[in-house]
């Protein structure tokens, strides 16, 4: 490393001096501070998302596919960014899956027997009483374990381990084993669909929000560094991250309100509305999909938790080295307990997406989605040795895996076949990050 | 030569086992503002664990702890810290995934009024403490585990004077050092001990540490052999205390001392 060898000179000289022995490529990735590693699986993403486009002749790329493939990633999306605060500090929650499927049959009972004997059917209530009561059997879950895990001293794998086969039992034993439909209508606009989407002018405010939000971020950074004197990125680089990021989200923006509504749908609103049927259809956009908005912001709350926060800093140290984060005072026992119950919450979460596309809660609701969601977190660059990971990563993980399988089923692979690529994907990928670790060192 | 001002220190009769096995039996050892006192005994004769119970690593199982002669509770490194006592430990315990700043406030982390972790401000500060130990470090955005041995133990010691501290303990610090950097801690300890700073120095090596302190403690197998102030005694007196237990003339003799027929 160039620093080692030049320690001695000033930071100035010595930055200077590093610059001008870096080839140009180098040079733009320390001007930028872009994670070469996150540009890698995006990398991985682009290929794999041209490889179907090609296979397929063309139907991948399209933007109904890409705004489904958002639509059906959010659920386990939102689940691994829980698991890598899981898995940073050495655990391991095998129960995500069952969880969920307890979680969603708890709030479909909420939402269909339990609140329209009170407050009658279809009241505005019912959605948030049911989304809270959700949250907290999640949360109740993840406590109860997480303190199994810290104060019983059970290994994660076993607690979790029983807990996958015991709220998979208790989910089959709240209606006996039937599943609860249809689900209330404002519950189910969490799900996607065409109700389920914000429509062209809220996505567009969406996305210039974004964009101010990106710009204001790379301003107060670079007002932080001017106030203790730090070294700047070149101004250059800054412009180019922001116009980056803006086109980014402006992107997707436009790929979402470029899926309209399916003409008989919009048929019927067009009726029911008494707007007149247009020569050529009725182009309505779909928009950014709720859950998707949800999963995002799930995201962006789990990096401030993560990055941000005291926790997320004792998180991280904790998965670094257990012994130093105890010797240095930190509670680490209930570090442990508010990761799990943390993770019970954002499988709660995902239980309201997942049901509310279903339209139902059944005893099979995210059987497997455990070892979806540890996929994501792993492909997206948490190293199960601790202390690594990134949430942007392991979202951009569950895209990874969803878009495989969703390629698969446009290219008319047979189900068994498609865990048999999933499961191979997964090793590979670890095996690769195993490779760029071990010549990182 | 009995010192007539309160002691900083007072470990008093301490004692700890582990299952079965006196680690620290009825040990006593203390400690003055402004000295510097080595704890010296072969591995494994009780000395990490003595510390250890100062620092709240361990529970002990018997005896009392006075802090400027008043009896203090220390059930954890978060009590300790409150007294002001601050440990490097020889395994360094230094979260390794994390950068220079994280490693030095884990724990006490500096927040912004919205209760975020001010990270700037904690970087500043960082720059300046290890610019005062380490004027050419200049790695603060890599994770420790990235650094040089000296680096890391830089870091380890920053750590440790960047709170006040007024009862530093110091495990083995130059273990992994070469003789430059031993010298810069030499100096650092010169230093500390001038703002007052008590500091317990625990090595297995006598030849370490016999210049820096003003006294020293000798343990064997979990007791004290006995303490004398360095002017009094040689190098080879102290080489026969930790080998033998066999206390010199002007030692004081503890309860580990051999028994003199």
């Amino acid at each position: 490393m160039a620093d080692i060898t030049q320690g001695n000179t000033q930071g100035a000289q010595a930055n200077r001096a590093r610059t001008a022995d870096e080839n140009p490529v180098k040079r733009f990735f320390r001007a930028t501070e872009i994670d070469t590693r996150l540009l890698g699986m995006v990398g991985a993403l682009v290929i794999i998302w041209i490889g179907f486009q090609i296979m397929t002749g063309g139907l991948f790329l399209t933007p109904r596919n890409l705004w489904n493939l958002t639509v059906q990633t959010s659920s386990v999306a939102v689940m691994a960014t829980g698991m890598v605060l899981i898995i940073v500090t050495r655990n391991i929650d095998l129960s995500v899956g069952s969880v969920l499927g307890f979680c969603g049959m708890v709030m479909g009972v909420m939402q269909v027997k339990f609140l329209p004997q009170y407050l009658g059917l279809e009241h505005p209530a019912i959605w948030i009483i049911t989304l809270l009561s959700g949250i907290a059997v999640g949360a109740a879950i993840g406590a109860l374990q997480g303190s199994i895990v810290a104060f019983l001293n059970v290994p994660a794998f076993i607690v979790t381990l029983g807990g996958l086969l015991v709220w998979r039992g208790a989910t089959w034993f709240v209606t006996s084993g039937q599943t609860v439909a249809p689900m209330n209508t404002t519950f189910r606009l969490m799900g996607g669909g065409t109700e389920g989407s914000i429509g062209a002018t809220a996505s567009w405010i969406v996305g210039i929000l974004a964009c101010i939000a990106i710009v204001a971020a790379i301003l107060n950074s670079r007002k932080q560094r001017k106030r203790f004197r730090f070294p700047l990125r070149p101004v250059w680089a800054e412009y180019f991250l922001a116009i980056l990021g803006c086109i980014l989200v402006l992107g997707a923006i436009t790929v979402a309100n470029s899926y309209y509504w399916p003409t008989n749908i919009a048929r019927k609103y067009a009726d029911a509305n008494g707007i007149a049927w247009p020569e050529g259809g009725l182009q309505i956009s779909h928009g950014i999909a709720i859950p998707v908005l949800v999963a995002i912001a799930v995201g962006i709350v789990m990096t401030f938790i993560a990055t941000r926060l005291r926790f997320g800093r004792y998180v991280f140290a904790l998965g670094g080295n257990p012994e130093a984060a105890e010797l240095a005072g930190i509670k680490t026992r209930w570090v442990t307990v508010k990761i799990f119950t943390l993770m019970g919450i954002l499988c709660a979460i995902a239980a309201a997406i997942s049901t509310a596309r279903l339209n139902a809660a059944t005893n099979a609701q995210g059987e497997l989605d455990e070892l979806y969601t540890i996929a994501a977190a792993v492909i997206g660059g948490t190293s199960l040795a601790g202390g690594v990971g990134t949430i942007a990563g392991a979202m951009i993980g569950a895209l990874v895996m969803q878009s495989l399988q969703s390629g698969m089923v446009l290219l008319g692979i047979d189900s068994p076949f498609q865990r048999i690529v999933v499961g191979v994907v997964l090793v590979v990928a670890v095996w690769l990050d195993t490779i760029y670790r071990a010549r990182a060192k | 030569m009995k010192d007539q001002r309160t002691p900083l220190v007072e470990m008093k009769n301490i004692s700890i086992s582990f299952g079965g096995i006196h680690a620290v039996d009825n040990a006593s050892v203390d400690l003055y503002p402004g000295e510097v006192v080595a704890l010296l005994g072969h591995n494994g004769a009780g000395k990490s664990t003595l510390i250890k119970i100062l620092s709240g690593a361990y529970k002990r199982d018997a005896g009392e702890i006075l802090i400027n002669g008043e009896a203090a509770d220390i059930n954890n490194p978060r009590d300790a810290k409150k007294y002001g006592i601050e440990t490097i430990y020889q395994t360094l315990a230094v979260a390794d995934n994390v950068d220079a700043a994280a490693n030095l406030y884990l724990g006490r982390e500096l927040r912004t009024p919205w209760g975020t972790l001010d990270d700037v401000a904690m970087e500043a500060k960082a720059r300046e403490v290890m610019g005062r130990l380490n004027p050419n470090f200049q790695r603060f955005k890599e994770p420790v585990k990235a650094l040089s041995g000296g680096q890391r133990q830089s870091v380890a010691i920053a750590r440790a004077i960047l709170f006040d501290a007024r009862i530093l303990i110091m495990d083995e610090p130059t273990a992994a050092l070469g003789p430059q950097e031993t010298a810069q801690v030499g100096d650092l300890i010169k230093q500390l001990k001038r703002e007052g700073i008590g500091i317990f120095l625990i090595s297995h090596d006598i030849h370490d540490v016999f210049d820096l302190a003003d006294r020293v403690s000798v343990m064997k197998n979990g007791q004290v052999v006995g303490q004398a102030r360095t002017e009094d005694v040689t190098k080879d007196e102290v080489l026969g205390m930790i080998i033998m237990g066999k206390v010199p003339p002007k030692a004081i003799p503890g309860p580990g001392a051999m028994q003199v027929a």
